[in-house]
């Protein structure tokens, strides 16, 4: 019997009574299922302008004459978007009044991933102090940001305030017409962020939606835009090692970077939604579609670590547009138990000289599977266009599989493309030989793990490599077989 | 320190060791060697708690505990070490890292905290310069790269690094050039001791030379066939071992 979106709900109606809440009707609602009025409404709820309800109404169009794609090397059952609440009024998570409260399991991981318990309070929605660091700290943060001219914030509000710039850049890298799930993102999105980087502006820190004030729940169908004006950089950061429960079971984001000339975006991402029991029974679907594009001397670089997930579908990817601009991809994916990954990315060189890197490691455990999909296309003007691929997978079980299905086209013959994959099994040789020196197994796997995915880790910002380490150490926890 | 009694070990259905019996006490250095295929590197194994090996008889005792309930990490920190005829490489993870883990990993086993940086860093410096192990292969990943007779330098860095009671030397002198012999001989008699004991594999007596064993010992067919002192190595390296292996038949 498969899983449905009404089951994951009754489990979580059940839990909450097990817990002692009661639910209230939530007058915010509307009403289930995907028509032109849904979409009418979640635009007249949110106040937006006339040029975006326009905008949702043609997604939905285009969504509407779509099928949904089976190319992916998952299996599920499809969600029922007839069955779907398409809005809800963004609330604030539900305050409990002490961390006893919360899912014990939940803080167990916290506590081993090292976060505070202050921050453990935040991310699992307890009362904090007024005068909690992370608070403070946000607030002096944003008036940094202010005073460089540094935009950050979430979507709804970039509508509101900077409507030229949200209308001249939405859509124009990943368009409605792109894919079945940026077509519905499109139409029904609920909320995200947005960020804009000034001309010749080296943003100071890393912007990371955790600090982002007034945050409430983004929802299901998030939408981030991010401009690098000329001559700009960035570091973004996106999403948190701390599992994340959500009660939607589909996801469905989108992500368009604009990288204009000589300007830098570094985008890295930690995903750790909650993947579902050890039958699979219960995880989120995340079906991300994700693209930047390049302008003259431009570079985007997605850095991404999964580890969440019932099933992950994402390519995050480069349009290399502009002369000398470069793309690269640093992936680390980790799957267990039942957990299904395709993931891998496009580079789509147009530019002369463009330059493109490909560091994906795929590591399976349990009855898994972990695919890489790539792409590599050198279009017929990319003069002198170089890539490097390299793609790995790392073997837990013998029950789990890899894949990898790198595809290149190629129109002009001066590009220079290098490929490398290998797979292997995590050795019996490797692991006695780090218990031999008093290294016990489930440290030795880590140990070895983190060191097949170094190359990766390495390219994230240094407090989120620490963190993503011992993530990986917990995703693979009991996974030796 | 160590005494092996009637030790028998298979792999699937296959028998290797099949019977055998062996004491080493605390500052005895003894040469174990034997023809290929004699069941040396599996008696090492066994030793450092290779689960592969399914032990079907025998006991061994080790400082008094019942050596083969431990898991192969109890035996490490106990002070159980092995090196391996054919090191491991672990590719993205430094070799300074690799020894830190393994230290401060016992050290917790015996509650102590984990080792100050600059402890570890004058031990590495130390213990480096006795193998004459050069800084970038300390900093490069564990054995990844490693020529041969580096990586048998570096089994003996790590000994050194971990002080073992009882350490097992598979074939570390094999593909060493004369010098490295040299080096790594004297790394092993360096650490020697009257608290220590060392177990040398070997086909060559030419290692004999440089650590003087007390004991040597032929191991066949799963079995010690012969022990003697090291006049017994003189002796096979002329004769070979036919006229024991007749013997036994
Ligand atoms: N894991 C294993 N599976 C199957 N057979 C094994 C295994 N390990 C050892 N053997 C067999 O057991 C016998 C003894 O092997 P072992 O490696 O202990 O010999 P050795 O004395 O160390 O030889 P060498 O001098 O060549 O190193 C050999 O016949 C070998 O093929
Ligand atoms: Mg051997």
């Amino acid at each position: 019997m498969a899983y449905s979106e009404d089951d994951l709900k009754q489990d979580l109606v059940d839990q909450e009574y097990e817990f002692g809440f009661t639910t209230d009707v939530d007058s915010e609602k509307i009403p289930k299922g995907l028509t032109e009025e849904t979409v009418r409404i979640i635009s007249s709820k949110k106040e937006e302008p006339e040029w975006l309800l326009e905008y949702r109404l043609n997604a939905l169009r285009v969504f509407q004459g779509m099928t949904e794609p089976d190319w992916a090397h998952v299996t599920y059952e499809k969600p029922n978007l007839q069955d779907i609440v398409f809005y809800s009024a963004p609330k604030p998570k539900k305050e409990l009044a002490s961390l006893d409260e919360v899912d014990p399991e939940i803080l167990k991981t916290m506590e081993r991933l090292g976060i505070s318990l202050e921050e453990q309070k935040k991310l699992t929605g307890v009362a904090v102090d007024f005068v909690m660091d992370s608070v403070s700290v946000a607030t002096s943060f944003k008036e940094k940001l202010g005073e460089l001219g540094v935009i950050f914030c979430s979507f709804s509000e970039a509508v509101k305030e900077h409507p030229e710039l949200v209308k001249k850049y939405l859509g124009t890298v990943v368009p409605s017409t792109d894919n079945y799930y940026a077509a519905l993102n499109s139409a029904v999105f609920s909320d995200g962020s947005f960020c804009y980087i000034p001309k010749g502006t080296k943003c100071p820190m890393e912007l990371s939606t955790y600090f982002r004030i007034n945050e409430s729940g983004t929802g299901q169908f998030e939408r981030t835009l991010l401009i690098a004006d000329e001559g700009s950089y960035v570091s973004y950061l996106e999403g948190c090692t701390a599992p994340q429960r959500d009660e939607n079971q589909l996801h469905a984001a989108v992500v368009e970077l604009i990288a204009l000339d000589d300007a830098e975006i570094k985008y890295s991402t930690v995903q750790n939604w909650y993947p579902g029991d050890k039958n699979g029974l219960g995880g989120v679907f995340n079906f991300v579609t994700k693209r930047g594009i390049c302008q003259r001397n431009a570079k985007i670089s997605w850095t991404q670590v999964e580890t969440g997930s019932a099933i992950t579908w994402k390519y995050p990817s480069c349009i290399l547009k502009g002369d000398n601009s470069v793309g690269e991809f640093y992936s680390v994916a980790v799957t267990n138990n039942h957990q299904m990954a395709d993931t891998g990315t496009k580079m789509l060189h147009i530019g002369k000289n463009t330059k493109s890197t490909i560091i994906s490691k795929g590591i399976s455990a349990g009855m898994s599977h972990n695919s890489y999909r790539g792409l590599v296309k050198i279009g017929k003007g990319a003069d002198n266009a170089r890539n490097f691929s390299q793609c790995d997978s790392l073997l837990m079980t013998d029950t789990c599989g890899a894949h990898t299905y790198p595809y290149i086209e190629c129109e002009n013959s001066s590009a220079h493309l290098e490929h490398e994959a290998t797979t292997s099994k995590i050795g019996e040789d490797q692991k006695f030989y780090c218990m031999q020196r008093g290294i016990g197994e489930e440290k030795a796997i880590s140990l070895i793990v983190n060191g097949y995915a170094k190359e990766v880790l390495n390219k994230l910002p240094m407090e989120f490599a620490v963190e993503a380490q011992k993530l990986l150490e917990i995703s693979l926890e009991g996974s030796v077989g | 320190m160590l005494k092996v009694k009637n030790l028998h070990a298979s792999v699937g259905d296959k028998e290797i060791l099949k019977g055998l019996n062996i004491e080493v006490k605390a500052g005895e250095v003894h040469a174990v060697m034997g023809p290929n295929g004699s069941g040396k590197s599996t008696l090492s194994a066994v030793l450092a708690g290779r689960d592969e090996y399914e032990v079907t008889a025998g006991e061994v005792d080790y400082l008094g505990k019942e050596l083969l309930e431990l898991n192969p990490e109890e035996r490490s920190w106990e002070g159980v070490f092995l090196a391996f005829q054919y090191p491991v490489e672990i590719p993205g993870v430094s070799n300074i890292n690799f020894l830190k883990t393994a230290i401060n990993e016992r050290r917790k086993y015996f509650e102590q905290d984990p080792i100050a940086a600059k402890d570890f860093l004058k031990m590495v410096k130390e213990k480096s310069a006795l193998v004459e192990l050069s800084d970038k292969l300390k900093n490069r990943s564990v054995n990844v790269g490693f020529s041969g007779g580096e990586k048998k330098r570096n089994e003996i860095f790590q000994m050194a690094m971990l002080e073992p009671k009882l350490s097992i030397l598979d074939e570390t002198d094999s593909g060493l050039d004369i010098d490295a012999l040299r080096i790594v001989a004297h790394g092993v008699n360096t650490l020697k001791s009257k608290d220590n004991a060392t177990i040398v594999i070997t086909h060559y007596q030419r290692l004999l030379d440089y650590i003087i064993p007390d004991f040597v010992h032929v191991l066949y067919d799963g079995r010690i066939i012969k022990t003697g002192g090291k006049e017994l190595a003189l002796e096979l390296e002329e004769k070979g071992y036919d006229w024991l292996t007749k013997e036994e038949a």
